[in-house]
This record gives C-alpha cells, structure tokens and sequence, in this order.
C-alpha cells in the first residue's frame, strides 16, 4: 500500500504514533505496568479527499477538516468503548478522478480499514460508495449533494449532510418566503450558469420552479468554465433588467460575474444561487467585500448559535485556512462515524454499519436535528438561507438557526 | 433578442480585450518570425507573469501597473536564459525538437506552479478595480481602458524598436536571412535569446495590464495561448500589425459572438475565421509568405 508517498502527513503521523507506542512500551515493561503495553489497537479509518487536480482546494479544505476531528477526538481519549483506542488515519489522494478513487479503496481493503470517510465531489463519491459496498465497507459521504448516491441501495452508505433536492426544495420557497415579507418586490428573473451538469441542472430546476412563486425568467444565459470575460452577460442583465439575477457557477466564474456587475453598475433587487460557487465563500467576502455585499444562497453551513461551530472556525482560521463547508462537513462525518464506533464497540464493518444505520447523533454543530437515516440519508440534514452582511456571512433562515434578518431588497 | 443599444458597448469591450490578447500574440510572433519555431510554452510563461504581478502586489505591496518596470525585465531576462541555456540547448537546430522542449516546459511549468501555488485561484483588489469611465454609450472599467492604451503603446514601442534600432535591424535581418547574419558578424545565439527575451518580456506587459481585472491560476494560460495563435495565423505569422489587427478582430468577434450565439458558442466565430484563413490566405492578413 503507497498511501504514504501522498498523504502529507501519513509517514509522519504513522512514524510518531509508532515510536510512541514502542517507547511506552519499553518504558511499561521497564518499570512493569502491562496495562500500557495492552493499550487498544488504533481503528484504521481511511480518509479519501481529491487534493490533487480540478476539485483540489475542496479537497484539501476538506482533508483538512476530517484531520482536525481525528486530532480532537485522539486527543480526547479516543475511541472509549474500545479501550480508548485511537483513530489511525490513512489519508489517500482520489486525484479528482472517479477511477483512481475506486482503486483506492481497493487498497484501504486490503490493509483492513474499519470505514471510509470522505470523497467530496458528486462523481467521486459514486463510485467510492459502489467500490466500498463491494467489501462491505461502512462509507461516510462528506459533501456529495448529488442524490444518486443514497438512492442507488448501498446498505454501507451514509450521507449526513443535505442532498441536491433538498436544496432545490428548500431555496425556491424560502426565497418566496422573502419576497412575500418584502411585498414581492421580485417579479422577474435572470438565470446565468455554467453549462455542465451542475449549472445545467439547477437552471433547469429553476426555470421550472420560479413562475410557481410569481417569478418570471426573463432569461436563461449558459457560459463555459472558465470564462475570462463577463462583459457580454452582464451587458444582457442590464438590457433586460431582471428584479433578481441568480447565478449556478463555481468559484472564479462567480466572482467574475459580481465584479463586472458592480462595474456595469448593474445592481438588481438581489443576488441569489443556490449551492453558490462563491457566494458562501469566506474567501470571496474577504477578497472583494464591495461585490460580495448582500448576495444570499442556500447553502450548507454550520448553526451559529454552537460554541463548537465556532471554536472549529477559529482553529481553521489559526491554521491559516477559509472555514468553508468542506471542512467543517468532513469535521462533523468524522465525529459521526466515532460516535457509531463508540456504540459499536467493535471495529467489525458490518457492527459498524448498524450503528450508524440506528444512528441518533445530536452532538453535532450543524442546523440538523439528531441523526436519522434512512436509505443512508441523514432525513434530518437541512439546508439554510445565507446572506453576506457586514463582511461576515449570516444565516437569514430558518428563524431558530438565523443570526441575523434578510436585508432584501439590497440597498443600492 | 439582443438589443442595438448592447452591440457598441460589446464591440468596445472586444476591443479592449482583443488589444490584451494582440500583447501576448505579439510575443509570440515575434518568436515565430525571428526563431521560426512555435513556442508552446507562452502561455504557461504568462501564467508565470500573473503570478509575478500576483505576489509583487501581495507581498510587497506594489500596484500591478508600477510592476511594469519589474516585471518586463524580470520575463526579459527569464526567456533570454530559456533560450540560450534550456530550449536552444536542446533544440540541437531542429524544430521538432524545439516544438517538444517548449511543450515539455509547459507542461513542467505548468506543475510546477499547482505544487507550490495550488489550483486556488488568485485575484487582487485595487482601489480602482470597480471604477469605470463612461463613454456615454458604454461603460469601459478602467482596467480594461489602461489595458488597451497600455497594449498599444507596447506594441508600438516594440515596433520602433524594431524599425529603428541597430538591434531591431538585426533581428530582422536575423529573421530574413541567417547565414548572411551570421557572416556580417551578428551573434545568432545572442540574438536568438535576445528575441525570446523580447517576446516573454510582452507577456510581461500584459500579465500587469491584466490582473487588475483577471486571476492567476496554474492553467490561466491555456484560455489565452489558443486564441494567440489563432491571432498570428489571421494577423500573418511574424508580422507585427498583423497581430495588433488580427488580436483587434478576435476580441471583437468573440465578443459579438458571445452576444449572438451564447458565451458557451461564443468562440466558434474565432475558429471560423481560423479556419477560413487557412484555407483562402494561409499566409495570414499581413503575412509576407507562408
């Protein structure tokens, strides 16, 4: 198994935990206390993220989330129902390809890990779940909102966080919900997405939806990734003038887009995307506070209202990373996968999976209620309404997460 | 559909990208027309230079117009040694092998940048990012209106040089006729490096003409390098004016086509005209032969 010539910090983490353990058991046999040296065999979990090719920041976002849980909870003791045996990570690159994913859990097979965790991307997570379910593999899905994942029967499967749906299902009559309260100032719409599956789809979604809640679109404008130039698009908003523009793009084509509208001067009632490239991005508010101003999405976020939200976030922010959703998904799958150890009392797979099927976690920091799966999704995940106000992002919606009110329309 | 009031703004926001991309094509028919050989490395030395714009501004603070006097010398200087010590080297004088040096580079570049950079993509906010100048009929954001001005005058710099200076007749002398070059006392290797030079030193210019209102990522090169060379074959290969119209002409035709067809179609008005130049006039609008 090679896993160690990428993960960075696999042979190092592996060569302290062994001198580690070898010392103190030198130093037990020595001054004769075997309870030491009888310490409980680490449980091997593989952590699978794509760090290397197109979706790598993600990945390394989210890598860096699920390591800052295995660090909290090893150093809070470990796994106490096995003894306070350890987690031992074995972190692998899925290179952002589907077909080197599934031959790494190939490999997490024959070293014997006890679960997977991880995968963050739609594509890849589908063929790590059917490549883990082979072998019977209990698997925690981090992000992945496309729901084919849970729906495709694998009993291994568990997705905690919301799927696309739920976000489809949730954005279009919250954003009702506000322009009702406003005195639906919004009438008219202008899509502008990317032109693969993900923009594609929610346009799709969208066009068909919107009229239902009074929205008209007045038009549907793809683009390709990347697209150096916005111009021509914003130029047509403007034209049309639309109350609302909603874009589905990822990150560089979504600040491109709100950079050239405040440079047009094309300043619509509001901006709203749901599953936002960059609208739910730290980096983005902090880069360019002006075009980031009062843009709203739904999005997964944490509940603000939980001190251990925002402890994470200050020790994310202290390692000089962006909080954003991939860390702190990837924080909480972990935590879910050692509190279904910690029922199991087992590192059998096949225990492990009942625990997380009965699963009733309520320890988390999300806007979730307790744990409950069915067919693998978390029936309990939600997605919620954000908005960037005062350079910070807060959450406008549901009013029991909320820290903050919509401001809609935004101000000119 | 598209409204009359939208085509200037959109034919002004073409020009002003076309004379962006006329800067790097113009780097690159230089090259072209001095070394004969097409250096597949261009766009990932760009992508180079918005790194260099990148840092200059956030580490040292220093706005990306006044890293010009920085940046030109520092690329100079960087594709004089890639010619006289890596590509001319290897090259051995035969031009495929050039063509795979130059391509081995980008490739290297290219990874090298996603190892100690990462994909993350970079951008830098000036004070004047989100200003505009309203010319009535459009608004032009000002990195774009100092983008254009600053394209023109590099190329017409780069033309006087050319024409005037006891280097710029010899690289032109160079370029009709080496072994005469060469006989009349003129150093060829010098000379070649310094041509590169000179071409990479473009890409310079307009990395710090472009950040203002672009980012650098590891594979920012790519969207421009395709386009440069659609530029030189419809500009002429080797020829100057030709790139500055031939990069006027794509800006506008990508632009309008985006209008038309849709950005994800925009493009296809480009490899039209690609196309059509090669088969009716392969040498190129000002090309003197092919």
């Amino acid at each position: 198994m090679s896993l160690g010539n990428r993960g960075y910090s696999l042979s190092r983490r592996r060569f302290l935990t062994s001198t580690a353990v070898g010392g103190l058991a030198v130093a037990s046999g020595a001054i004769g206390m075997p309870y030491v040296a009888r310490a409980a065999t680490p449980v091997k979990v593989g952590i699978i993220h794509p760090v290397t090719g197109g979706v790598s920041y993600s990945g390394t976002q989210g890598r860096a989330g699920a390591m800052m849980a295995v660090d909290d909870i090893n150093a809070a003791g470990g796994i106490k129902s096995l003894g306070g045996a350890k987690i031992d990570a074995l972190l692998t690159d899925a290179q952002s390809k589907a077909d080197v994913a599934a031959s790494e859990i190939e490999k997490y097979n024959d070293a014997g890990v006890s679960a997977v965790v991880g995968g963050y991307a739609s594509f890849i997570c589908l063929a790590t779940t059917q490549a883990a379910a082979k072998h019977g593999i209990p698997y925690v899905v981090d992000v992945g909102t496309d729901d084919r994942i849970v729906k495709a029967g694998l009993k291994n499967t568990f997705r905690f966080s919301p799927g696309y749906g739920v976000f489809v299902d949730t954005a279009v009559p919250t954003l009702d919900q506000i322009n009702s309260a406003a005195g639906k100032p919004v009438k008219t719409a202008i899509i502008v997405h990317e032109d693969k599956a993900f923009g594609t789809g929610t346009a799709k979604l969208l066009q068909e939806k919107l009229p239902g809640i009074g929205v008209k679109v007045l038009d549907v404008i793809a683009h390709p990734t990347p697209n150096l130039d916005f111009n021509n698009i914003v130029l047509r908003i403007k034209a049309a003038k639309p109350d609302i523009v909603i874009p589905a793009d990822y990150y560089n084509e979504y600040v491109l887009l709100a950079r050239t509208m405040l440079q047009q001067k094309v300043r619509p009632k509001a901006i709203y995307s749901v599953l936002g490239g960059a609208a739910s991005q730290y980096k983005f508010v902090h880069d360019f506070p002006e075009a980031a101003a009062y843009i709203m999405d739904c999005n997964h976020w944490y509940n603000p209202h939980k001190e251990a939200a925002q402890t994470l976030r200050k020790k994310t922010q202290a390692k000089g990373l962006y909080y954003t959703y991939e860390v702190f998904l990837n924080y909480e799958a972990v935590m879910l996968l050692a509190d279904a150890l910690e029922r199991a009392a087992s590192t059998d797979r096949a225990k492990i999976i009942d625990a997380l099927a009965s699963s009733e976690w309520s320890g988390h920091f999300m806007p979730y209620g307790p744990t409950k799966f069915v067919n693998g999704q978390n029936t309990g995940a939600r997605a919620v309404n954000l908005q960037v106000q005062n350079n910070d992002i807060k959450v406008i919606l549901p009013p029991e997460f909320a820290n903050a009110k919509p401001i809609f329309p935004m101000p000119a | 559909m598209v409204e009359a009031a939208i085509i200037v703004p959109a034919i002004l926001n073409g020009l002003t990208t076309g004379a962006v991309y006329a800067l790097v094509a113009l780097g690159l028919t230089l090259i072209y027309g001095v070394l004969h050989i097409i250096n597949f490395a261009h766009g990932a030395l760009l992508m180079v230079a918005l790194y260099g714009v990148y840092f200059l501004y956030a580490l040292a603070g220093i706005d990306p117009y006044l890293a010009l006097p920085v940046m030109v010398p520092a690329m100079f200087a960087l594709g004089y040694v890639l010619q006289r010590y890596v590509i001319g080297r290897a090259g051995h004088g035969k031009d495929e092998n050039v063509m795979l040096v130059t391509l081995g580079l980008s490739i290297v570049i290219e990874n090298l940048a996603l190892y100690l950079w990462s994909s993350d993509t970079r951008t830098i906010e000036t004070a004047y990012g989100f200003s505009t100048v309203d010319l009535g009929v459009a608004l032009i954001a000002v990195p774009k209106a100092i983008a254009f001005v600053g394209a023109l005058t590099v190329t017409a710099l780069l033309w006087a040089v050319m024409r005037w200076t006891d280097l710029g007749k010899a690289i032109r002398a160079l370029a009709r006729e080496r072994r005469g070059a060469q006989l009349v006392g003129i150093n060829v290797e010098h000379l070649y490096a310094m041509s590169f030079g000179i071409g990479i030193a473009c890409l310079g210019a307009a990395a710090c003409l472009l950040l203002p209102s672009y980012y650098a990522s590891p594979h920012i090169g790519r969207a421009f390098v395709l386009i440069a060379f659609t530029i030189v074959v419809l500009g002429g290969m080797g020829s100057f004016v030709g790139a500055l119209v031939g990069g006027l002409i794509i800006g506008v035709t990508e632009s309008l086509g985006g209008l038309f067809f849709g950005e994800s179609l925009g493009k296809i008005g480009v490899f039209i005209i690609f196309i059509v130049v090669l088969l009716f006039r392969p040498t190129g609008l000002f090309g003197q032969r092919a």
